[in-house]
Formats: structure tokens, sequence, C-alpha cells
């Protein structure tokens, strides 16, 4: 996956988690927690939907790389890039 | 036999919301259910051509669209459901009724603020304080849930009739614990009630429990109605599956019982017949009397009203009698602000909730819980006509349950609505991949059964 794939993905993520929140202008440099309030529970959620849709195993110690969509899309580039 | 990640007992509101994670995340996984139907002690029925709800008066913890905190908004995102899934109409307003004095209040808190600074003026400042007094939902240890809400209130609020006031609802709709309450609970019920408020579906609990049960059946989940579970089997510290009452086994790697920690330890063949727990001693009779008219029509606007007819309030189990009738809640259906899309509700409706005493009921031989229940209705709803408008002469079908209808439709103890006193918060049992949730988890209501569901469900049974 490219990083532009990644992206649409999470933000298909969110919108699964959080399907009334308009996330038209997110802010990809602000974090999600400041854009979206989304809580702890939520923040697992994303990591398990990852997992669940392509795989990818991130371990709890890394789970503040996904503070932004920025630092998310960073995150996962080397991860995902054999993802089809 | 089959074999799955895991069996959940009970398709109440949190064995629902639980399977909903689990099949979400792909877990093969089964609900088994005694009862004919889903809903447990919320759940609903029809009766000579009517639709009935077994439990529901309110939703509590309402937060409008777009609100991102709170249980409400949290449990939406965790079961993927969108805001609108719920249909939740708010409340018109609600009061509390005790001799000489009312508060009204509604789903902003500045109405109550603005009643207690009317009704109770010197208390206005000790009302701000007992607000930040409050511990979050997710703060809660602990200590401060043990302590007493009786002795916080003594230490701020100087009137003994608010307190009194302010303890009847809360208690009413989510105390399990005779006469104090846990300041932990007495917390989560003022936020769920006071500062997030009350709505309701237009279509009644069944709107929820449909929405529920589809989703977990669109996600591969099982279910399985009239499959009670007699036993669950242990091995050497370790649930290996479980019986049904028709002797089939079922086996799974994890269970979570939503039956109550009594109810389920009494399942564990590992365990003996005694188990030292107290179980809950607080039941309802629940009166429902069907109008020819809407009930503001007859007076009574308001939504819920918690009455009580003296200075105090004795939240404790009617020992003398069948029931107890000086205090009591009072709901209207229809005074609800719906939309216009959806018209008003076919019939008006009362329905009244009273402490009621489970052993004495339950002792009744049938042709006298039939005289009982005859008798009780009519001083119910006696009692209550002293704080609503009378509608007794346009009644036109009615139906009533009682402590033994609860028992014989949820199998809790005592008919026990909000569980035992003493919650088990971390879920966790004797046995290692044995967990419950709901009611005795520690969380009580609607709202409240289908967070324990799911949090219980994050943390023991998703970390895989
Ligand atoms: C009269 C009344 C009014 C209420 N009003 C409101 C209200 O207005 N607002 C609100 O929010 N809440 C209300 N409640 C409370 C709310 O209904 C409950 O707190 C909530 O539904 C509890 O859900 P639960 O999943 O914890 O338990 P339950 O609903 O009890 O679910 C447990 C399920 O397990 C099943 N079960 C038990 N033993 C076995 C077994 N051995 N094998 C298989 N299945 C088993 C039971 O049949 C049941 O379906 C009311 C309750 C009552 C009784």
């Amino acid at each position: 996956m490219t990083p532009a794939q990644i992206r649409d993905e999470i933000i298909a993520i969110l919108e699964d988690i959080a399907p009334d929140d308009d996330l038209s202008d997110l802010k990809d440099e602000v974090p999600f927690r400041e854009q979206l309030e989304l809580d702890s529970m939520d923040f697992l959620d994303i990591v398990m939907e990852l997992r669940k849709r392509h795989r990818v195993q991130i371990p709890e110690e890394e789970y503040e790389q996904l503070q932004s969509m920025q630092s998310t899309v960073n995150y996962l580039t080397p991860l995902m890039v054999n993802i089809g | 036999m089959s074999t799955y990640d895991t069996i959940i007992i009970g398709a109440g509101m949190s064995g629902l919301a639980a399977g909903i994670r689990l099949a979400h995340f792909d877990r093969r996984v089964c609900i088994l259910e005694r009862h004919y139907t889903i809903g447990g002690l919320n759940s609903f029925y029809r009766l000579r051509g009517r639709d009935y709800d077994v439990g529901l008066h309110a939703v509590t913890n309402f937060t409008p669209k777009g609100t991102k905190r709170g249980p409400l908004a949290r449990l939406l995102r965790q079961l993927r459901f969108r805001w609108d899934d719920f249909q939740l109409s708010p409340q018109v307003g609600s009061r509390i009724v005790f001799p000489g004095t009312e508060l009204g209040f509604g789903n902003d808190i500045d109405i109550l603020r603005g009643e207690i600074a009317r009704e109770f003026p010197s208390e206005r400042d000790n009302f701000e304080r007992l607000l930040e007094r409050l511990v979050d939902y997710d703060d809660l240890d602990q200590e401060a849930y043990d302590t007493s809400a009786r002795a916080v209130l003594n230490e701020i609020i100087a009137t003994p009739l608010l307190r009194e006031m302010l303890l009847c609802p809360l208690m009413w709709y989510g105390n399990a614990r005779e006469r104090d309450m846990d300041f932990g609970q007495f917390c989560i019920m003022f936020r769920s009630i006071f500062l997030e408020g009350f709505a309701r579906p237009f279509a009644g609990v069944r709107l929820i429990l449909k929405n529920l049960v589809r989703r977990f059946r669109s996600l591969g989940g099982e279910l399985r109605l009239r499959s009670g579970v007699k036993r669950i089997c242990v091995d050497n510290g370790h649930v290996a599956g479980v019986v049904l009452d028709n002797g089939d086994e079922l086996t799974a790697n994890n269970v979570l019982s939503s039956a109550g920690w009594v109810e389920t330890m009494r399942m564990c063949d590992d365990v003996s017949e005694h188990v030292e727990t107290k179980p809950g001693q607080l039941s309802f009779t629940e009166c429902v009397s069907v109008l020819d008219t809407e009930p503001k029509k007859l007076g009574n606007p308001n939504t819920i009203v918690f009455y009580n007819d003296s200075e105090n309030f004795h939240w404790e189990k009617p020992d003398q009698d069948l029931c107890d009738v000086r205090t009591g809640v009072i709901c209207s259906p229809n005074n609800f602000c719906y939309s216009p899309s959806d018209g008003e509700l076919p019939d008006g409706v009362v329905r009244i909730t009273s402490l009621a005493n489970f052993p004495r009921w339950n002792d009744l031989t049938e042709e006298q819980y039939e005289v009982e229940k005859l008798k009780w209705f009519d001083r119910i709803n006696e009692s209550a006509v002293r704080f609503v408008p009378d509608y007794r002469n346009r009644v036109v079908d009615y139906d009533m349950f009682t402590p033994t209808t609860i028992r014989r439709f949820t199998w809790h103890d005592n008919g026990a609505v909000y569980g035992a006193p003493d919650k088990h918060f971390d879920g966790r049992t004797h046995l290692n991949n044995l967990f419950i949730c709901g009611t005795d988890q520690g969380f009580v209501g609607i709202i409240g059964a289908i967070v324990s569901g799911i949090s219980i469900t994050n943390q023991y049974l998703l970390r895989d």
C-alpha cells in the first residue's frame, strides 16, 4: 500500500468507528484525540481493525505512533508496503 | 460437539453487546439464552393486541447527537452504530415530588439548578460543591466507590429533605444496596440522570434489542434461544464447557456470564451449593395502565415522577407487606419529544414501579397470587394519584408484573432488578476463563449493561 492508500484505509476505519463524525477536514498533523475526542478504547479499536483487515500486528508499546494521521501513516508505511 | 472462542450466557443487553464485539472481531461466539426471547430484564411482549415493554421507562445517559463523550457516545462507537440508529427522543421533563416540595429536572442540569435555588435557596452553593465532588466514570477507584453516599451528602448538603430528594431518583434507577448507596454508584447515577438525561425510542425497547440482535447475527454470531445453561463444567481451575438444560454439551475457550454472580457460581460444578455472597433484596412490581387518552390531556405532562409521601425516603425491601406504596416511580411513555414523523403512541400509558418483597410474593398460592395482584394494583394506583392527576377512570387495559415474574423470566435470585449489593468490577471469577458481565459486574440499566458487556469483553476476551 502507498501512503495515500494507507491514509484512505485509516479514514475508512475511523468512519467505521465514528460514523457520525465528519472526517472531511481532518488535519493530518493534529492528534486524533484533539480533533475527534477518541478515547483509549477507540485507539485500541484502530489497532484491532488493522489486525482484522490487514493482519498488521502493532505491539502495545508502539500505540503512541498512532497519535495523528501523519504519524500513523509514517509508522504504517514500511509495515504495509507489501500489502495489496 | 462444537467449540467456540466464547460462550455467552444470557441474551440481555450486556450479553448481546459482548457478542457484537466478539463477532465483529471474528471470534466464534454463541449466546445461550434460556428464555424463548431476548432482552432479559428489559424485554418486550404482546398482550391482547398491544405492545408492552417489560422494563423500559427511559434510557438514561442520553446525550444529543454529536456528543463525543460519555457512555452513550462510547457504546455507539464500540458497537459501530450511528446515533440515529437508536432513535432516541429526549424527555419532556421529570419531577421529584415529596410532601410540600417539588423539584423539576430535565436533560439540562440548569433546570435542576434553578429548582434547587428556588426551593432550597440556602443550598445553592452546596449543590455546586456536590457537583464538584462527583467523580467521572473513568476515574472511579475502589476507595471512592465504597464510600457511603449518605456520608458524602451529609457533609455537603445541610437540608435533610434535599438529600432525600436527590437520592430518590438515583436509588430508584440503579441502587442494589438497601438504605445507603455506594458513592461510586451515586456518581454514576447522578451523571446518567441529572447531567446526561432521559430519552426513549418511539418504538420502545424492541428497537434497541432488534438493532443489537440483527447486528450480532449479521456478523456471524450464533444465538440459541430456549437454551438454558444448567452447568458450567470445571476441569482443573479451568472452564471446559457448559451443559444445557436439555443435556447437550458445548465447549469453549472462554465463558462470559450475564446471569448474575451467585447464579453463575451456582452453575459451576466445583462450587458448593452455598455461595458466600449476599444476593440482592430489592425487587419491584410494575403496574402498566393503558388509557383511552394521553396523560398530558389529563394534566400530567411529566416524563417521570419520582414520588415519596414523607420527608424520609425508605429504600429497602418492604418487610411487613407484599409492596411498599410510600414511594414509587410514575412513567408516562407518551411524554417524550417524539419527532413529528413518529406521531403519537397508539395509546396513553402510565407505568408505576413500586418496591416489593420477593419471598412474600413467592410464597403465595396461585389463587392468592391473582387476588393479591388485583389488590395491589389498586393500592399502587391509589397511592400514585396523590402525585399526578387521577387517570383511573380512563384505564382500558392493564398488566402487572411482580418479583416472581422477573425471577421466572430472568432467573435472577429474588427477582433482584439491580442484582447483588456487592459488585465484581473486574468481572473475574475463581476460574481463569470464566468472566461475568451485566448487573452484578457493576453497571446497571440499559446503557450500563451494554457498557459492561463491552468493557469486560475488551479487557479479557479480545486480547489474544
Ligand atoms: C421493571 C424494570 C424496569 C426497568 N426500567 C429501566 C429503565 O427505565 N431504564 C433502564 O436503563 N433500565 C431499566 N431497567 C434495568 C435494565 O433492564 C437492566 O439493568 C438491564 O437490562 C440488565 O441487563 P443485563 O444484561 O445485565 O441482565 P439481564 O437482562 O438479566 O440478562 C441476563 C440474561 O441471562 C439469561 N439467563 C439467566 N440465567 C441463564 C442460564 N442459566 N442460561 C441461559 N440464560 C440465562 C436471562 O434469561 C436473561 O435474558 C429496568 C428493569 C426492570 C426489571
